[in-house]
């Protein structure tokens, strides 16, 4: 019950966020900050939020963004003698797996030479790669993409 | 491009729509614009995130950031970058940017309880500079001060260094990188007589081992990451050793993995000296050739308050930087007492490891790359670690040289370029200067055409003591910029906040975002960020980096340049500076802050003709002449011809940066030694030219117990930091949607048997109890750190969990930071 309370709570922060904002620009600005406002705020924990697990691609922002892993990940192992997630992404596997293979560009070594396996220093996916958790954020962002200023109206940048 | 799979599949979605009534964007079903047609500009800039200096692209369209991806032309990163910084796109998009100042009112006026409402910049100056004139007035220069930041640019610390020192005659100005690396760079100027790594990151591709002491680069340098990864996966004699308190990413890749106790890595390293030296492998021609030998002080206290019974039962508290000479044979007895055994037992990292660490720096074939960040850094024996790690190079002659490079790396973008070059430091000016010094401060009143006998010659007070004086009601008039010192700082509850609320101070917060800081100001000044403005950092790698103004900052946010600036505008000579200086100089009576500070010949030397009609620049256009011009060529003076010879400002805007001492228009790469470091004379091999004598000197320390350590009551260590997908506070990458949702919250990293001893399980809520304060957050027992038992590690990006009000304001006494890795606290469930 707590539990469900709380998540309505956050799925509400932000649509509160905006209403607040559009008081900068009148009169009192009782509140432009985020919840919670003040330093000696002590709220609640939120439960610790679940992961994505739908396993559908999300458009990038920009040809260059690294995509977001739509599957969970824990206890995943990368390390010096494994590298879980090449298991299905890497090349070889991806027939089997139907997984996207890494962009061809994680075969391109630090001299720009296109080497036969993934590049060592491509080695630890979650650099770049992470998961997502179904938390909201509560800032809403304003980005948009490069179509969109050329026609189409920006979603926020938050594609899901 | 679309492949045909895809192609019938947005058919299909398209028919679906049209069938349920739905009709969807005109561009989602046609629009597919390639190449050209898109009409982007593409530029360079530095990353706004960590030390590592990565370059990125940035295009643009329509005055708004539209993509952004690693520089292919960049030698730091070669098109990389990390999750982070792919995702720079966003961070000047959140929602809530402040747009306007903001002012505490009540009745129409300012009032320290009243509500936050929109003011002018007129209003705002206004106000600020009669409480300014208030202060001092009543109180002297003594009670103004200034908290900026690493992540200032060079000509915004510059600026503000200026108008502290020059203007308001106060060194009451300190960077947050006093909480980052404070210890290294007091460490590097007692060792070698100058600040920053001999090295470069060219190091990466030429060691055969590397050590991480207690970083995690993993997630904090992911891209420096990358080049380990690199050389040690395509090379199979290259090792990696990584030492933490806890098992975390960097991990993944050890060949010798270690967990120490806390605080024990004074020991190891005092153990390796030891082993250097009992197994002959001292480089004897280097150490007599090129080395001193000092003793230091023992039992220098913590850097609590001084009534504090730690400082009052320590013996040397008072004079905790004194050393006296000593032989190699006394060091050589000094550190004989840290044996394996010893050093095992106490720090309880199994023998054969501690051997095998040990033999990395002993063996003459190995080159060995040294790595550390916070946990060196942020230790009540900051300053020594960073000592003793010299000791290992310096004894085995393996510095200076590629792959042989003890590497102290940064937090910020601009920590070293700012914070130290810059030298926004309570105790430094530029060029590694220094305010005590009188043959400096004459140096820099004439470089900045100021009367002799201005500058003040008191050191200020640093970040921690900033905030116990405006507590104490010492400090009253503060302005915080690019920095949310009330997330970061230590002891928060206790000793920032009160500060800050404190009836007679007026607190003035400079920011992009509304912070928890900016909530707790009296005045808040909306900022323009990032590629907002024209500017510079200098990485980790002695590397200068500048970026053009790309789009406008929204609403009436400004620069901190131009805020700095325009405040100095508001102050003449005759209220700020004392009588005798005037009357011995009647030039300057009456005379405008501005005028003397930025109209003084050298700062409005570049008409606006010299800017680069491709870009805007808000600053210049506002002052009438190239302000970042002027002020970088007054700045570079003061170290061209002494070592720190930076290359005319419009080469940079053409290059990916350049490592300092740029002579003749090239680059260094490695100092000290001769044939890479043009300073150095013919025939000398090495000089450590920054020390008179030309030599290094090496320090003999003991192992001492941190401050705080767990007992009964609260029976865990609590270890902070930071995560990949955050840095800084997270004002920017917690308004990141992918980065947000990827890491949303700080959690409490526990060993699962502490969890199950205290009735938690991971998901848990708990409070995090310190004799200081506590915060709320939930249990996670199998993320990526892995702490031992004992152990707890706490993340402080996240606003609603305010970590550093549980930790402990003891900071190293020589470096004056904070160690934020090391006290004790409890868990308890909510």
């Amino acid at each position: 019950m707590r539990r469900h309370l709380l998540l309505a709570l956050a799925a509400a922060l932000p649509c509160l966020v905006p209403a607040l904002l559009a008081a900068q620009g009148t009169g009192a600005v009782k509140e432009p900050f985020r919840p919670p406002i003040q330093f000696t705020d002590e709220d609640p924990a939120p439960p610790i939020p679940a992961d994505v697990t739908d396993d559908r691609r999300v458009a990038r922002n920009y040809p260059e963004q690294p995509p977001v892993i739509p599957h969970n990940i824990r206890d995943y192992q990368i390390g010096l003698n494994n590298n879980q997630c090449l298991t299905c992404h890497s090349r070889q596997f991806t027939g089997a797996t139907q997984a996207p293979m890494i962009s061809i560009t994680h075969y391109v070594d630090r001299d720009g030479q296109t080497l036969g396996a993934v590049a060592p220093r491509r080695y630890f996916c979650t650099q770049c790669h992470v998961p997502q958790t179904v938390a909201q954020p509560i800032v809403p962002n304003t980005f948009k993409d490069m179509d969109s200023l050329i026609s189409r109206p920006s979603d926020g940048g938050d594609r899901r | 491009m679309l492949d045909r799979r895809d192609f019938i599949k947005a058919q299909a979605v398209a028919a679906a729509a049209a069938a349920g009534g739905l009709s969807l964007p005109a561009a989602a079903q046609t629009s597919m614009v390639a190449g050209e047609d898109a009409q982007l500009i593409w530029s360079k800039a530095p990353c706004r995130f960590c030390g590592t200096g990565c370059s990125v692209m940035v295009a643009t369209k329509d005055n708004r950031v539209v993509a952004t991806h690693g520089d292919m032309q960049a030698e730091v990163n070669r098109g990389l970058n990390c999750v982070k910084g792919y995702f720079l796109s966003k961070i000047m998009y959140g929602q809530d940017r402040l747009t306007q100042p903001l002012l505490r009112m009540r009745d129409g006026k300012y009032h320290k309880d009243g509500e936050f409402r929109p003011v002018t910049w007129d209003e705002a100056f206004d106000e600020m500079a009669s409480q300014w004139k208030r202060v001092l007035k009543e109180k002297g220069p003594e009670a103004v001060g200034m908290f900026g930041s690493g992540q200032w640019t060079i000509w915004e610390g510059y600026a503000a260094s200026k108008l502290m020192r020059a203007g308001f005659r106060t060194n009451n100005l300190d960077p947050n990188a006093r909480h980052c690396m404070a210890s290294a760079a007091v460490a590097f100027i007692r060792t070698f007589g100058m600040d920053e790594p001999m090295g470069c990151y060219d190091d990466f591709e030429h060691a055969d081992a590397f050590v991480l002491w207690g970083s995690n680069m993993a997630e904090m340098h992911p891209i420096l990451w990358t080049r380990i990864t690199d050389r040690r996966l395509a090379h199979h004699h290259v090792k990696v050793a990584v030492l933490s308190t806890f098992e975390h990413r960097s991990f993944e890749l050890a060949d010798i993995p270690m967990i120490f106790e806390p605080g024990t890595d004074l020991a190891i390293l005092n153990y390796i000296a030891n082993h250097i030296i009992q197994t002959g492998r001292v480089n004897k021609a280097f150490v007599e050739k090129h080395c001193n030998f000092r003793l230091g002080q023992k039992d220098i206290g913590y850097g609590l308050r001084p009534e504090s019974v730690l400082e009052v039962r320590a013996a040397n508290a008072k004079d905790p930087t004194d050393s006296k000479p000593m032989s190699f044979d006394e060091f050589a007895q000094f550190v004989s007492e840290y044996t394996l055994d010893k050093t095992a037992e106490l720090s309880k990292v199994p023998k054969e490891r501690l051997l095998a660490l040990a033999e990395m720096y002993a063996d003459p074939k190995t080159k060995v790359m040294s790595l550390w960040t916070m946990g060196f850094n942020q230790h009540v024996r900051g300053v020594w670690v960073n000592h003793m790690v010299y000791n290992l190079h310096l004894l085995t002659g393996k510095i200076s040289e590629p792959g042989n490079s003890p590497f102290s790396l940064t937090g910020q973008p601009s920590a070293c370029g700012t914070a130290r070059e810059v030298g926004t430091f309570a105790h430094r000016l530029p060029a590694d200067m220094q305010v005590t010094n009188p043959v400096h401060r004459s140096h820099v009143e004439e470089g900045w055409k100021i009367p002799k006998g201005l500058l003040p010659g008191k050191i200020g007070y640093h970040a921690v003591l900033m905030d116990r004086m405006l507590k104490d009601g010492k400090l009253n008039a503060y302005w915080i910029m690019v920095n949310n010192n009330l997330q970061a700082a230590p002891n928060t509850d206790n000793e920032t906040y009160p500060g800050y609320r404190n009836p007679n101070n007026f607190i003035v917060v400079s920011d992009a975002y509304p912070t928890v800081t900016a909530a707790a100001a009296d005045l808040i000044l909306p900022a323009a960020m990032w590629v907002e403005k024209e500017g510079a950092y200098g990485n980790a790698e002695r590397r200068t980096h500048f970026w053009h103004q790309l789009v406008t900052a929204p609403g009436e946010a400004r620069s901190d340049l131009w805020q700095i600036m325009e405040f100095s505008k508001r102050f003449t000579t005759d209220e700020v500076w004392p009588k005798e200086i005037l009357d011995a100089n009647p030039d300057f009576r009456g005379k405008n802050l501005f005028d003397v500070l930025f109209r003084n010949g050298n700062v409005d030397r570049f008409p606006l003709a010299d800017l680069d009609p491709a870009y805007d620049n808000r600053e210049s256009k506002a002052f009438g002449f190239y302000v970042q011009k002027g002020l970088f060529e007054e700045y570079a003076a003061f170290g061209r011809g002494h070592g720190h010879d930076l290359a005319p400002f419009d080469t940079y805007h053409e290059v990916r940066g350049l490592r300092w001492p740029v002579v003749e228009g090239k680059e260094t790469k490695w100092r000290y030694r001769e044939g890479l470091d043009p300073y150095v004379p013919k025939g000398e091999e090495v000089r450590f030219y920054g020390n008179p004598d030309g030599k290094a000197n090496l320090f003999a320390f003991p192992y001492e117990p941190p401050a705080e350590s767990p007992d009964k009551d609260f029976d865990l260590w609590l270890v902070t930091g930071r995560v990949l997908e955050h840095w800084h506070s997270g004002s920017m990458t917690m308004r990141v949607p992918e980065l947000y949702k990827s890491m949303p919250m700080a959690l409490v990293y526990m060993h699962p048997d502490d969890a199950q001893a205290r009735g938690l399980r991971r998901g848990s809520e708990v409070r995090v109890m310190s004799r200081r304060g506590e915060m709320r957050t939930r249990v996670e027992t199998r993320g990526r750190n892995r702490p031992p038992r004992g152990v707890v590690f706490v993340p402080w990006f996240d606003s609603a969990r305010l970590i550093n009000k549980c930790t402990l304001d003891a900071t190293d006494p020589i470096s004056k930071q904070t160690d934020f890795k090391k006290c004790a606290v409890k868990i308890v469930s909510v």
